[in-house]
Protein backbone atom coordinates (compact mmCIF):
# COMPACT_ATOMS: atom_id res chain seq x y z
CA UNK A 1 0.00 0.00 0.00
CA UNK A 2 1.82 3.44 -1.07
CA UNK A 3 0.94 6.08 1.25
CA UNK A 4 -1.12 9.03 -0.53
CA UNK A 5 -0.91 12.26 0.50
CA UNK A 6 -4.56 12.86 1.96
CA UNK A 7 -6.14 16.29 0.83
CA UNK A 8 -6.49 18.45 3.33
CA UNK A 9 -8.45 21.00 1.91
CA UNK A 10 -11.57 18.42 2.00
CA UNK A 11 -11.35 18.02 5.81
CA UNK A 12 -10.53 22.27 6.45
CA UNK A 13 -13.64 22.41 9.08
CA UNK A 14 -11.91 19.72 11.51
CA UNK A 15 -8.49 20.57 11.11
CA UNK A 16 -9.52 24.21 12.02
CA UNK A 17 -11.42 22.90 15.31
CA UNK A 18 -8.82 20.76 16.12
CA UNK A 19 -6.08 23.59 15.92
CA UNK A 20 -8.34 26.08 17.61
CA UNK A 21 -9.16 23.84 20.57
CA UNK A 22 -5.55 23.93 20.85
CA UNK A 23 -5.37 27.60 20.67
CA UNK A 24 -8.00 27.69 23.28
CA UNK A 25 -6.04 25.24 25.61
CA UNK A 26 -2.83 27.25 25.25
CA UNK A 27 -4.58 30.86 25.83
CA UNK A 28 -6.41 29.68 28.62
CA UNK A 29 -3.49 28.13 30.41
CA UNK A 30 -1.90 31.76 30.21
CA UNK A 31 -4.03 34.52 30.15
CA UNK A 32 -6.19 33.41 33.13
CA UNK A 33 -7.16 36.71 34.61
CA UNK A 34 -10.03 36.57 31.53
CA UNK A 35 -9.96 32.80 30.96
CA UNK A 36 -13.41 32.25 30.89
CA UNK A 37 -14.52 35.08 28.28
CA UNK A 38 -11.56 34.43 26.45
CA UNK A 39 -11.93 30.65 25.78
CA UNK A 40 -16.08 31.29 25.31
CA UNK A 41 -15.46 34.34 22.38
CA UNK A 42 -12.50 31.64 20.70
CA UNK A 43 -15.09 29.12 21.06
CA UNK A 44 -17.52 30.66 19.13
CA UNK A 45 -14.99 31.78 16.40
CA UNK A 46 -13.89 28.59 15.88
CA UNK A 47 -17.62 27.28 15.77
CA UNK A 48 -18.41 30.07 13.05
CA UNK A 49 -14.74 30.00 11.29
CA UNK A 50 -15.68 25.85 10.97
CA UNK A 51 -19.52 27.08 9.46
CA UNK A 52 -18.06 28.92 6.79
CA UNK A 53 -15.44 26.81 5.81
CA UNK A 54 -17.88 24.30 5.64
CA UNK A 55 -19.60 26.17 3.39
CA UNK A 56 -16.91 27.64 1.42
CA UNK A 57 -14.24 24.71 0.89
CA UNK A 58 -16.38 21.85 0.57
CA UNK A 59 -16.82 20.41 -3.31
CA UNK A 60 -20.19 19.72 -4.84
CA UNK A 61 -19.32 15.93 -5.66
CA UNK A 62 -18.73 13.13 -3.38
CA UNK A 63 -15.00 12.68 -2.61
CA UNK A 64 -13.26 10.19 -0.18
CA UNK A 65 -10.24 11.36 1.23
CA UNK A 66 -7.26 10.29 3.96
CA UNK A 67 -6.69 6.76 2.52
CA UNK A 68 -11.14 5.98 1.87
CA UNK A 69 -11.43 7.20 5.63
CA UNK A 70 -12.74 10.49 5.31
CA UNK A 71 -16.14 11.20 2.70
CA UNK A 72 -16.57 14.68 1.68
CA UNK A 73 -20.00 15.73 0.34
CA UNK A 74 -22.72 17.75 0.45
CA UNK A 75 -25.30 15.42 2.95
CA UNK A 76 -22.17 15.89 5.46
CA UNK A 77 -21.44 19.57 4.84
CA UNK A 78 -24.74 20.37 5.25
CA UNK A 79 -25.18 19.18 8.60
CA UNK A 80 -21.69 19.96 9.80
CA UNK A 81 -23.12 23.73 9.51
CA UNK A 82 -26.22 22.84 11.59
CA UNK A 83 -23.88 21.61 14.04
CA UNK A 84 -21.70 24.48 13.91
CA UNK A 85 -24.49 26.28 14.66
CA UNK A 86 -26.49 25.12 16.88
CA UNK A 87 -23.50 24.28 19.33
CA UNK A 88 -22.78 28.18 18.95
CA UNK A 89 -26.48 28.51 20.01
CA UNK A 90 -26.27 26.23 22.69
CA UNK A 91 -23.14 28.57 24.45
CA UNK A 92 -24.81 31.36 23.67
CA UNK A 93 -27.61 30.23 25.73
CA UNK A 94 -25.57 28.41 28.85
CA UNK A 95 -23.14 31.18 28.73
CA UNK A 96 -25.13 32.97 31.69
CA UNK A 97 -26.50 29.79 33.27
CA UNK A 98 -23.43 28.17 33.84
CA UNK A 99 -21.51 31.22 35.18
CA UNK A 100 -24.49 31.93 37.63
CA UNK A 101 -23.44 28.55 38.74
CA UNK A 102 -19.28 28.92 38.87
CA UNK A 103 -18.96 26.25 36.41
CA UNK A 104 -18.21 27.89 33.00
CA UNK A 105 -14.55 27.27 33.50
CA UNK A 106 -12.52 27.02 30.29
CA UNK A 107 -12.47 23.39 30.33
CA UNK A 108 -16.16 23.34 29.71
CA UNK A 109 -15.99 25.40 26.66
CA UNK A 110 -12.96 23.08 25.63
CA UNK A 111 -15.18 20.21 25.88
CA UNK A 112 -17.99 21.11 23.99
CA UNK A 113 -15.19 22.06 21.29
CA UNK A 114 -14.24 18.92 21.11
CA UNK A 115 -17.61 17.84 21.03
CA UNK A 116 -18.24 19.37 18.37
CA UNK A 117 -15.15 18.30 16.68
CA UNK A 118 -16.07 14.23 17.02
CA UNK A 119 -19.60 15.03 15.54
CA UNK A 120 -18.11 16.49 12.72
CA UNK A 121 -15.91 13.77 12.15
CA UNK A 122 -18.84 11.26 12.68
CA UNK A 123 -20.61 12.94 9.76
CA UNK A 124 -18.13 12.58 7.39
CA UNK A 125 -16.81 9.04 8.16
CA UNK A 126 -16.92 6.49 5.59
CA UNK A 127 -14.46 3.61 7.38
CA UNK A 128 -15.62 2.19 10.67
CA UNK A 129 -12.03 3.33 12.42
CA UNK A 130 -12.72 7.30 11.72
CA UNK A 131 -16.50 6.17 12.50
CA UNK A 132 -15.39 4.92 15.99
CA UNK A 133 -12.80 7.98 16.74
CA UNK A 134 -15.22 10.50 16.28
CA UNK A 135 -18.45 8.79 18.13
CA UNK A 136 -15.73 8.15 20.99
CA UNK A 137 -14.70 11.84 20.74
CA UNK A 138 -17.96 12.84 20.94
CA UNK A 139 -19.40 9.97 23.73
CA UNK A 140 -16.80 11.16 26.03
CA UNK A 141 -16.91 14.47 25.75
CA UNK A 142 -20.25 14.56 26.71
CA UNK A 143 -19.98 12.18 29.80
CA UNK A 144 -17.30 14.88 31.06
CA UNK A 145 -19.75 17.42 30.29
CA UNK A 146 -22.67 15.88 32.04
CA UNK A 147 -20.78 15.44 35.36
CA UNK A 148 -19.35 18.92 34.66
CA UNK A 149 -21.23 20.89 38.12
CA UNK A 150 -18.73 18.06 40.06
CA UNK A 151 -20.09 19.18 43.12
CA UNK A 152 -23.92 18.10 42.15
CA UNK A 153 -25.16 14.61 43.05
CA UNK A 154 -27.63 14.98 40.66
CA UNK A 155 -24.89 16.26 37.58
CA UNK A 156 -22.29 13.41 39.01
CA UNK A 157 -24.80 10.64 39.26
CA UNK A 158 -25.97 11.56 35.82
CA UNK A 159 -23.02 11.51 34.28
CA UNK A 160 -21.54 7.70 35.68
CA UNK A 161 -25.27 6.62 34.30
CA UNK A 162 -24.52 7.97 31.24
CA UNK A 163 -20.91 7.05 31.02
CA UNK A 164 -21.98 3.34 32.15
CA UNK A 165 -24.63 2.46 29.44
CA UNK A 166 -22.72 5.03 26.65
CA UNK A 167 -19.63 2.31 26.94
CA UNK A 168 -21.61 -0.50 26.49
CA UNK A 169 -23.37 0.89 23.73
CA UNK A 170 -19.90 1.03 21.90
CA UNK A 171 -18.80 -1.82 22.75
CA UNK A 172 -21.99 -3.33 20.81
CA UNK A 173 -21.41 -1.13 18.16
CA UNK A 174 -17.42 -2.28 17.86
CA UNK A 175 -18.09 -5.77 18.20
CA UNK A 176 -21.02 -5.41 15.52
CA UNK A 177 -18.49 -3.84 13.52
CA UNK A 178 -16.14 -6.74 14.22
CA UNK A 179 -18.50 -9.07 12.83
CA UNK A 180 -19.14 -7.09 9.69
CA UNK A 181 -15.31 -7.13 9.51
CA UNK A 182 -14.93 -10.48 9.75
CA UNK A 183 -17.91 -11.16 6.94
CA UNK A 184 -16.26 -8.57 4.48
CA UNK A 185 -12.89 -8.61 4.90
CA UNK A 186 -13.28 -4.62 5.16
CA UNK A 187 -13.60 -1.57 7.01
CA UNK A 188 -14.86 0.86 4.42
CA UNK A 189 -18.62 1.66 4.29
CA UNK A 190 -18.76 1.85 0.55
CA UNK A 191 -16.40 -1.48 0.36
CA UNK A 192 -18.42 -3.13 2.72
CA UNK A 193 -21.62 -2.63 0.45
CA UNK A 194 -19.85 -3.59 -2.62
CA UNK A 195 -18.73 -6.90 -1.10
CA UNK A 196 -22.41 -7.69 0.14
CA UNK A 197 -23.83 -6.77 -3.14
CA UNK A 198 -21.55 -9.40 -4.67
CA UNK A 199 -22.63 -12.08 -2.15
CA UNK A 200 -18.96 -12.76 -1.31
CA UNK A 201 -19.74 -11.87 2.37
CA UNK A 202 -20.96 -14.77 4.74
CA UNK A 203 -25.12 -13.59 5.19
CA UNK A 204 -25.49 -14.76 8.49
CA UNK A 205 -22.29 -13.31 10.31
CA UNK A 206 -23.51 -10.17 8.72
CA UNK A 207 -27.18 -10.06 9.96
CA UNK A 208 -25.49 -11.16 13.55
CA UNK A 209 -23.23 -8.10 13.21
CA UNK A 210 -25.76 -5.90 11.43
CA UNK A 211 -28.28 -6.31 14.79
CA UNK A 212 -24.99 -5.39 17.45
CA UNK A 213 -24.59 -2.14 14.76
CA UNK A 214 -27.86 -0.81 15.09
CA UNK A 215 -28.26 -1.65 18.69
CA UNK A 216 -25.23 0.91 19.25
CA UNK A 217 -26.84 3.25 16.83
CA UNK A 218 -30.06 3.05 18.68
CA UNK A 219 -28.13 3.65 22.35
CA UNK A 220 -26.69 6.74 20.64
CA UNK A 221 -30.15 8.11 19.08
CA UNK A 222 -31.91 7.41 22.09
CA UNK A 223 -34.50 5.10 21.23
CA UNK A 224 -36.79 2.71 23.48
CA UNK A 225 -35.79 -0.18 24.73
CA UNK A 226 -31.80 1.85 24.37
CA UNK A 227 -33.25 4.98 25.89
CA UNK A 228 -32.56 4.32 29.71
CA UNK A 229 -30.22 6.92 30.02
CA UNK A 230 -32.32 9.56 28.10
CA UNK A 231 -34.41 10.83 30.87
CA UNK A 232 -31.70 10.38 33.29
CA UNK A 233 -29.30 12.37 32.01
CA UNK A 234 -31.13 15.59 30.52
CA UNK A 235 -33.06 15.65 34.27
CA UNK A 236 -29.19 15.56 35.85
CA UNK A 237 -26.72 17.35 34.04
CA UNK A 238 -26.82 21.05 34.12
CA UNK A 239 -29.22 22.42 31.92
CA UNK A 240 -27.07 24.09 29.49
CA UNK A 241 -25.15 20.69 28.91
CA UNK A 242 -28.95 18.83 28.21
CA UNK A 243 -29.62 21.60 25.42
CA UNK A 244 -26.34 20.17 24.09
CA UNK A 245 -26.88 16.39 24.55
CA UNK A 246 -30.23 16.72 23.26
CA UNK A 247 -29.75 18.65 20.14
CA UNK A 248 -26.77 18.31 18.01
CA UNK A 249 -25.45 14.72 18.92
CA UNK A 250 -29.05 13.82 17.04
CA UNK A 251 -28.22 15.03 13.84
CA UNK A 252 -23.81 13.20 13.85
CA UNK A 253 -26.36 9.77 15.11
CA UNK A 254 -28.75 10.43 12.08
CA UNK A 255 -25.91 11.16 10.07
CA UNK A 256 -23.94 7.55 11.18
CA UNK A 257 -27.28 5.59 11.09
CA UNK A 258 -27.53 6.76 7.42
CA UNK A 259 -24.13 5.86 6.34
CA UNK A 260 -23.88 2.82 8.24
CA UNK A 261 -27.74 1.68 7.06
CA UNK A 262 -28.58 3.25 3.53
CA UNK A 263 -24.90 3.07 2.18
CA UNK A 264 -22.98 0.54 3.77
CA UNK A 265 -25.70 -2.28 4.28
CA UNK A 266 -28.40 -1.35 1.98
CA UNK A 267 -28.74 -5.08 0.68
CA UNK A 268 -29.78 -5.94 4.02
CA UNK A 269 -32.10 -2.97 4.34
CA UNK A 270 -35.27 -5.97 4.59
CA UNK A 271 -33.37 -7.24 7.82
CA UNK A 272 -32.99 -3.34 9.56
CA UNK A 273 -35.96 -2.13 8.40
CA UNK A 274 -38.06 -4.49 10.34
CA UNK A 275 -36.12 -3.80 13.61
CA UNK A 276 -36.29 -0.42 12.71
CA UNK A 277 -40.23 -0.43 12.68
CA UNK A 278 -39.84 -1.89 16.30
CA UNK A 279 -37.80 0.72 17.67
CA UNK A 280 -39.17 3.61 16.15
CA UNK A 281 -42.90 2.21 17.43
CA UNK A 282 -41.86 1.36 20.78
CA UNK A 283 -40.35 4.59 21.30
CA UNK A 284 -43.15 6.58 19.70
CA UNK A 285 -45.61 4.89 22.03
CA UNK A 286 -43.43 4.95 25.37
CA UNK A 287 -42.24 7.95 25.01
CA UNK A 288 -45.63 9.72 24.49
CA UNK A 289 -46.90 7.83 27.48
CA UNK A 290 -44.63 8.10 29.57
CA UNK A 291 -44.03 12.14 28.84
CA UNK A 292 -47.64 12.65 30.33
CA UNK A 293 -46.82 11.10 33.28
CA UNK A 294 -43.95 14.03 34.24
CA UNK A 295 -43.94 17.02 36.17
CA UNK A 296 -40.35 17.82 35.60
CA UNK A 297 -40.53 19.61 32.23
CA UNK A 298 -36.54 18.20 31.46
CA UNK A 299 -37.92 14.77 31.92
CA UNK A 300 -41.03 15.26 29.87
CA UNK A 301 -38.50 16.78 26.97
CA UNK A 302 -36.62 13.58 27.20
CA UNK A 303 -39.67 11.49 26.62
CA UNK A 304 -41.16 13.81 24.14
CA UNK A 305 -36.84 13.87 22.37
CA UNK A 306 -37.35 9.84 22.36
CA UNK A 307 -40.80 10.14 20.51
CA UNK A 308 -39.66 12.65 18.11
CA UNK A 309 -36.12 9.98 17.17
CA UNK A 310 -38.96 7.50 16.82
CA UNK A 311 -40.98 9.59 13.99
CA UNK A 312 -37.24 10.23 12.71
CA UNK A 313 -36.82 6.24 12.55
CA UNK A 314 -40.12 6.23 10.22
CA UNK A 315 -39.15 8.32 7.52
CA UNK A 316 -35.38 6.40 7.74
CA UNK A 317 -37.21 3.00 7.14
CA UNK A 318 -39.57 3.86 4.75
CA UNK A 319 -37.01 4.81 2.03
CA UNK A 320 -36.56 0.94 1.01
CA UNK A 321 -39.30 -1.04 -0.27
CA UNK A 322 -38.73 -4.94 -1.22
CA UNK A 323 -34.89 -4.50 -0.71
CA UNK A 324 -35.44 -1.65 -3.64
CA UNK A 325 -34.92 1.75 -3.23
CA UNK A 326 -36.85 4.28 -5.85
CA UNK A 327 -37.48 7.79 -6.24
CA UNK A 328 -39.20 8.27 -3.41
CA UNK A 329 -36.18 6.93 -1.14
CA UNK A 330 -35.11 10.39 -1.64
CA UNK A 331 -38.46 11.69 -0.40
CA UNK A 332 -38.18 9.25 2.47
CA UNK A 333 -34.37 9.91 3.50
CA UNK A 334 -35.16 13.77 3.23
CA UNK A 335 -38.52 13.97 5.22
CA UNK A 336 -36.29 11.91 8.04
CA UNK A 337 -33.77 14.58 7.74
CA UNK A 338 -36.06 17.42 7.72
CA UNK A 339 -37.41 15.62 11.45
CA UNK A 340 -33.82 15.85 12.70
CA UNK A 341 -33.36 19.10 11.74
CA UNK A 342 -36.64 20.77 12.71
CA UNK A 343 -35.88 18.48 16.31
CA UNK A 344 -32.91 20.25 16.80
CA UNK A 345 -34.79 23.86 15.82
CA UNK A 346 -37.15 23.12 18.57
CA UNK A 347 -35.29 21.39 21.16
CA UNK A 348 -32.73 24.29 20.95
CA UNK A 349 -35.61 26.84 21.60
CA UNK A 350 -37.70 24.90 24.40
CA UNK A 351 -34.29 23.86 26.60
CA UNK A 352 -33.16 27.61 25.63
CA UNK A 353 -36.79 28.60 27.56
CA UNK A 354 -35.81 26.49 30.25
CA UNK A 355 -32.58 28.32 30.76
CA UNK A 356 -34.27 31.71 30.16
CA UNK A 357 -36.53 30.86 33.56
CA UNK A 358 -33.54 29.32 35.43
CA UNK A 359 -31.23 31.90 36.96
CA UNK A 360 -28.43 32.12 40.39
CA UNK A 361 -29.59 29.77 42.86
CA UNK A 362 -32.99 28.39 41.10
CA UNK A 363 -33.74 26.06 38.59
CA UNK A 364 -36.82 25.98 36.73
CA UNK A 365 -36.90 22.49 36.33
CA UNK A 366 -40.97 21.97 36.86
CA UNK A 367 -43.83 22.35 34.50
CA UNK A 368 -45.17 24.37 37.54
CA UNK A 369 -42.42 26.64 37.38
CA UNK A 370 -43.93 28.23 33.93
CA UNK A 371 -47.15 28.97 35.68
CA UNK A 372 -48.27 32.65 34.69
CA UNK A 373 -45.67 32.85 32.52
CA UNK A 374 -48.06 35.41 30.63
CA UNK A 375 -48.33 37.69 33.25
CA UNK A 376 -44.53 38.16 33.45
CA UNK A 377 -43.87 38.30 29.81
CA UNK A 378 -46.41 37.70 27.45
CA UNK A 379 -43.60 38.14 24.51
CA UNK A 380 -41.72 34.68 25.95
CA UNK A 381 -44.93 32.65 26.76
CA UNK A 382 -45.41 33.72 22.97
CA UNK A 383 -42.27 32.08 22.13
CA UNK A 384 -42.93 28.94 24.33
CA UNK A 385 -46.31 29.00 22.56
CA UNK A 386 -44.85 28.35 19.28
CA UNK A 387 -42.37 25.79 20.34
CA UNK A 388 -44.86 23.71 22.36
CA UNK A 389 -47.59 24.08 19.02
CA UNK A 390 -44.71 23.39 16.77
CA UNK A 391 -43.73 19.82 18.88
CA UNK A 392 -46.98 19.07 19.37
CA UNK A 393 -47.62 19.15 15.35
CA UNK A 394 -49.73 21.52 14.88
CA UNK A 395 -49.95 23.25 11.83
CA UNK A 396 -48.03 25.79 10.39
CA UNK A 397 -45.57 25.43 12.46
CA UNK A 398 -42.33 23.48 11.44
CA UNK A 399 -42.89 20.17 13.80
CA UNK A 400 -46.12 19.58 11.51
CA UNK A 401 -44.34 19.41 8.46
CA UNK A 402 -41.74 17.72 9.70
CA UNK A 403 -44.45 14.96 10.88
CA UNK A 404 -46.93 15.51 7.79
CA UNK A 405 -43.71 14.12 5.47
CA UNK A 406 -42.38 11.72 7.54
CA UNK A 407 -45.93 9.87 7.46
CA UNK A 408 -46.05 10.45 3.40
CA UNK A 409 -42.95 8.65 3.21
CA UNK A 410 -44.56 5.75 5.38
CA UNK A 411 -48.08 6.24 3.47
CA UNK A 412 -45.74 6.09 0.20
CA UNK A 413 -44.00 3.23 1.23
CA UNK A 414 -47.29 1.25 1.91
CA UNK A 415 -49.09 2.29 -1.62
CA UNK A 416 -45.82 0.39 -2.96
CA UNK A 417 -45.11 -2.27 -1.59
CA UNK A 418 -49.08 -3.43 -1.03
CA UNK A 419 -48.17 -4.23 2.89
CA UNK A 420 -51.22 -3.07 5.50
CA UNK A 421 -48.22 -2.68 8.44
CA UNK A 422 -47.27 0.42 6.92
CA UNK A 423 -50.50 1.96 7.38
CA UNK A 424 -50.79 0.84 11.08
CA UNK A 425 -47.53 2.44 11.42
CA UNK A 426 -49.14 5.68 9.94
CA UNK A 427 -52.25 4.95 12.35
CA UNK A 428 -50.41 4.55 15.44
CA UNK A 429 -48.12 7.62 15.23
CA UNK A 430 -51.08 9.57 14.58
CA UNK A 431 -52.65 8.17 17.57
CA UNK A 432 -49.36 8.88 20.06
CA UNK A 433 -49.48 12.63 18.61
CA UNK A 434 -52.46 13.14 19.63
CA UNK A 435 -51.25 11.51 23.29
CA UNK A 436 -48.44 14.17 22.95
CA UNK A 437 -50.37 17.07 22.48
CA UNK A 438 -51.68 16.33 25.60
CA UNK A 439 -48.75 17.15 27.44
CA UNK A 440 -47.13 19.62 25.10
CA UNK A 441 -50.74 21.99 25.46
CA UNK A 442 -50.68 20.91 29.28
CA UNK A 443 -47.48 23.66 29.11
CA UNK A 444 -49.75 26.38 27.03
CA UNK A 445 -52.28 26.21 29.92
CA UNK A 446 -50.22 26.62 32.47
CA UNK A 447 -48.55 29.82 30.83
CA UNK A 448 -51.94 31.45 30.33
CA UNK A 449 -54.19 30.22 32.75
CA UNK A 450 -52.47 29.66 35.91
CA UNK A 451 -51.67 32.25 38.23
CA UNK A 452 -47.68 32.84 38.56
CA UNK A 453 -46.64 31.46 41.95
CA UNK A 454 -43.33 34.28 41.38
CA UNK A 455 -44.03 37.49 39.78
CA UNK A 456 -40.17 38.06 39.32
CA UNK A 457 -39.42 39.45 35.62
CA UNK A 458 -37.27 37.84 33.73
CA UNK A 459 -33.56 38.58 33.73
CA UNK A 460 -31.22 37.44 30.72
CA UNK A 461 -29.05 39.27 28.73
CA UNK A 462 -30.17 41.40 25.39
CA UNK A 463 -28.15 38.45 23.08
CA UNK A 464 -29.93 35.76 24.99
CA UNK A 465 -33.33 37.33 24.27
CA UNK A 466 -32.80 38.22 20.46
CA UNK A 467 -31.16 34.46 20.00
CA UNK A 468 -34.21 32.62 21.51
CA UNK A 469 -36.76 34.62 20.38
CA UNK A 470 -35.27 34.02 16.46
CA UNK A 471 -35.34 30.39 17.26
CA UNK A 472 -38.30 30.54 18.17
CA UNK A 473 -39.72 32.67 15.19
CA UNK A 474 -37.28 30.60 13.39
CA UNK A 475 -39.75 27.88 14.10
CA UNK A 476 -42.55 29.56 12.50
CA UNK A 477 -41.11 31.19 9.25
CA UNK A 478 -39.62 27.73 8.40
CA UNK A 479 -43.19 26.06 9.45
CA UNK A 480 -44.80 28.86 6.59
CA UNK A 481 -42.22 28.11 4.52
CA UNK A 482 -40.95 24.50 4.73
CA UNK A 483 -40.38 23.87 0.92
CA UNK A 484 -37.17 25.42 0.93
CA UNK A 485 -35.23 23.20 3.54
CA UNK A 486 -37.10 20.53 2.36
CA UNK A 487 -35.54 20.93 -0.98
CA UNK A 488 -31.77 21.57 0.56
CA UNK A 489 -32.22 18.00 2.72
CA UNK A 490 -33.37 16.44 -0.53
CA UNK A 491 -30.55 17.97 -2.77
CA UNK A 492 -27.98 17.15 -0.37
CA UNK A 493 -29.15 13.28 -0.67
CA UNK A 494 -28.95 13.49 -4.15
CA UNK A 495 -25.81 14.62 -4.72
CA UNK B 1 -4.62 -26.68 15.48
CA UNK B 2 -6.44 -23.29 16.71
CA UNK B 3 -9.28 -22.63 13.85
CA UNK B 4 -11.08 -19.17 14.09
CA UNK B 5 -13.81 -20.51 15.43
CA UNK B 6 -12.23 -21.08 18.63
CA UNK B 7 -11.13 -17.59 19.17
CA UNK B 8 -15.02 -15.98 18.14
CA UNK B 9 -15.75 -18.59 20.75
CA UNK B 10 -13.61 -17.50 23.33
CA UNK B 11 -14.20 -14.00 22.65
CA UNK B 12 -17.96 -14.37 21.87
CA UNK B 13 -17.53 -16.08 25.89
CA UNK B 14 -15.35 -13.18 27.23
CA UNK B 15 -17.93 -10.55 25.85
CA UNK B 16 -21.44 -12.44 27.23
CA UNK B 17 -19.13 -12.31 30.68
CA UNK B 18 -18.91 -8.56 30.65
CA UNK B 19 -22.44 -7.78 29.57
CA UNK B 20 -23.81 -10.57 32.33
CA UNK B 21 -21.16 -8.63 34.43
CA UNK B 22 -22.61 -5.08 33.71
CA UNK B 23 -26.46 -6.15 33.95
CA UNK B 24 -26.36 -8.33 36.85
CA UNK B 25 -23.55 -6.27 38.91
CA UNK B 26 -26.30 -4.29 41.75
CA UNK B 27 -23.13 -3.65 44.23
CA UNK B 28 -20.06 -2.06 42.99
CA UNK B 29 -19.64 0.51 40.44
CA UNK B 30 -15.68 -0.49 39.84
CA UNK B 31 -16.42 -3.94 38.65
CA UNK B 32 -18.82 -1.83 35.81
CA UNK B 33 -15.41 -0.69 34.58
CA UNK B 34 -13.92 -4.15 35.34
CA UNK B 35 -16.77 -5.53 32.56
CA UNK B 36 -16.62 -2.38 30.23
CA UNK B 37 -12.77 -2.84 29.76
CA UNK B 38 -13.58 -6.81 28.98
CA UNK B 39 -16.36 -6.24 26.63
CA UNK B 40 -13.24 -3.68 24.67
CA UNK B 41 -10.77 -6.31 25.19
CA UNK B 42 -13.13 -9.30 23.78
CA UNK B 43 -13.71 -7.21 20.28
CA UNK B 44 -10.21 -6.69 20.35
CA UNK B 45 -9.93 -10.14 20.13
CA UNK B 46 -11.99 -10.84 17.15
CA UNK B 47 -10.41 -7.93 15.07
CA UNK B 48 -7.66 -9.89 15.39
CA UNK B 49 -8.63 -13.12 14.92
CA UNK B 50 -10.35 -12.17 11.65
CA UNK B 51 -7.56 -9.92 10.46
CA UNK B 52 -5.18 -12.85 11.07
CA UNK B 53 -7.43 -15.30 9.22
CA UNK B 54 -8.39 -13.02 6.28
CA UNK B 55 -4.94 -11.60 6.17
CA UNK B 56 -5.90 -8.39 6.07
CA UNK B 57 -3.87 -5.71 8.02
CA UNK B 58 -6.54 -2.95 8.85
CA UNK B 59 -7.99 -5.32 12.19
CA UNK B 60 -5.14 -5.11 13.82
CA UNK B 61 -4.67 -1.48 13.38
CA UNK B 62 -7.99 -0.82 14.36
CA UNK B 63 -7.25 -2.65 17.88
CA UNK B 64 -4.58 -0.29 18.17
CA UNK B 65 -7.02 2.79 18.02
CA UNK B 66 -9.83 0.74 20.31
CA UNK B 67 -6.91 0.33 22.90
CA UNK B 68 -5.98 3.92 23.11
CA UNK B 69 -9.92 4.95 23.48
CA UNK B 70 -10.32 2.47 26.03
CA UNK B 71 -7.81 3.78 28.46
CA UNK B 72 -9.03 7.42 27.58
CA UNK B 73 -12.52 6.10 28.88
CA UNK B 74 -11.07 4.32 31.85
CA UNK B 75 -9.46 7.35 32.65
CA UNK B 76 -12.94 9.65 32.46
CA UNK B 77 -14.98 6.34 33.95
CA UNK B 78 -12.55 6.66 37.01
CA UNK B 79 -12.55 10.67 37.49
CA UNK B 80 -16.58 10.69 37.30
CA UNK B 81 -16.55 8.28 39.84
CA UNK B 82 -14.47 9.89 42.20
CA UNK B 83 -16.52 12.66 41.87
CA UNK B 84 -19.85 11.14 42.63
CA UNK B 85 -17.72 9.52 45.22
CA UNK B 86 -16.56 12.66 47.10
CA UNK B 87 -20.43 13.80 46.50
CA UNK B 88 -22.24 10.32 47.71
CA UNK B 89 -19.93 8.69 49.68
CA UNK B 90 -20.42 5.36 47.77
CA UNK B 91 -20.00 3.63 44.79
CA UNK B 92 -22.95 1.59 45.05
CA UNK B 93 -24.66 1.08 41.56
CA UNK B 94 -28.27 0.68 43.95
CA UNK B 95 -27.53 4.15 45.75
CA UNK B 96 -27.73 5.66 42.22
CA UNK B 97 -31.32 6.22 42.22
CA UNK B 98 -31.94 9.91 43.02
CA UNK B 99 -33.15 10.51 39.80
CA UNK B 100 -36.46 8.67 38.79
CA UNK B 101 -39.72 9.26 36.77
Amino acid sequence: MDFVMPDFRLAAPELFVAGMSLVILMVTSFATKHARSAAFWLCEFALLGALLLTLFSGDVQRSLTFSGMYMSDLFGSFLKILVCLSVAIVLQYGRAYMADRKIDSPEYYLMVLFATLGMMVLISASHFVSMYMGLELMSLSLYGLVAVDRDNPRSTEAGMKYFVLGALASGLLLYGMSMLYGATGTLEIHEIAQRIYERSANDLVVVFGLVFVLVGIAFKLGVVPFHMWVPDVYHGAPTAVTLLVSSAPKLAAFAMAFRVLVLGLFDLAEHWQSMLMLLAMASIILGNLAAVAQTNIKRMLAYSGISHMGFMLLGLLSGVVKGEGGTYAVNAYSSAMFYAVAYVMMTLASFGMVILLSRAGFEAENVDDFKGLNQRSPWFAGMMLIVMFSMAGIPFFVGFFAKLSVLQAVIAAGNISNQPHYYWLAVIAVMMSVVGAFYYLRVVKVMYFDDAADQSPIVATLGMRTLLSANALSIAIVGLLPNWLMQICAFTLLH
Amino acid sequence: MLSLSHVLTLSAVLFAISVVGIFLNRKNLIILLMSIELMLLAVNMNFIAFSSFLGDRSGQLFVFFILTVAAAEAAIGLAILVAMFRNMRTIHVDDLDSLKG
